[in-house]
């Protein structure tokens, strides 16, 4: 196992726990839009991390370049979508969670 | 070895996903989940890329991630459109 491979191992275990709290914060939180925020932001980090890792255990640049493309993709997409989801939301009148 | 585990991690995330397609008040919440199974389903397609040594299952995991998003964008157009309302008001 060489050193790139451990540090991609290390990375790859980072980003789980980014996968967790995304799937808990979606089923806990109260309303829609603190779900949303969970659901884009905790996934996409901790696909960052899945993919920096999994980078640094291919030695073929046409890959790792295609990885990049991939995350730079889901990046743009889920929070294009997260924003017309909630527009929506906003729109069909739910209002955002307050603490009472 | 390490690979197949996160992926069968990954899976779990996916499983605990559906719990929200079975509470969630709108359906706003059940097409969400199926977000949540289109990013970990990518994620899981790109460890399971490494684990069974397939580099063709990043071009799938490519095209899985746009569906995904296509399929979102689908809902908010078509689903959930209030009729008479102009779209961006």
């Amino acid at each position: 196992m060489t050193i790139p491979e451990i540090i991609g191992l290390a990375c790859i275990a980072a980003g789980i726990p980014f996968f967790l709290s995304g799937t808990i914060g979606m089923l806990r939180f109260p309303d829609i839009f603190t779900r949303l925020h969970a659901l884009t932001k905790a996934d996409n980090v901790g696909l960052g991390f899945l993919i920096i890792g999994l980078c640094l255990q291919t030695d073929d640049w046409f890959i790792v370049i295609k990885l990049v493309l991939i995350w730079v993709l889901v990046l743009t997409a889920s929070s294009a979508s997260c924003h017309l989801v909630a527009r929506r939301a906003l729109q069909k009148g739910i209002r955002p969670w307050t603490r009472e | 070895m390490i690979h197949v585990a996160v992926a069968l991690f990954l899976l779990l995330t996916v499983v605990l996903g559906m719990i929200r397609i079975v509470y969630g008040p709108t359906v706003a919440d059940r097409m969400m989940a199926a977000q949540l199974f289109g990013t970990s389903g990518l994620a899981i397609l790109l460890v399971l890329a490494w684990g069974m040594d397939m580099p063709e299952l990043i071009d799938i995991a490519l095209t899985f991630s746009l569906l995904a998003t296509l399929a979102t964008m689908t809902f908010v157009r078509r689903v959930w459109y209030e009729e008479g309302k102009s779209d961006d008001s």
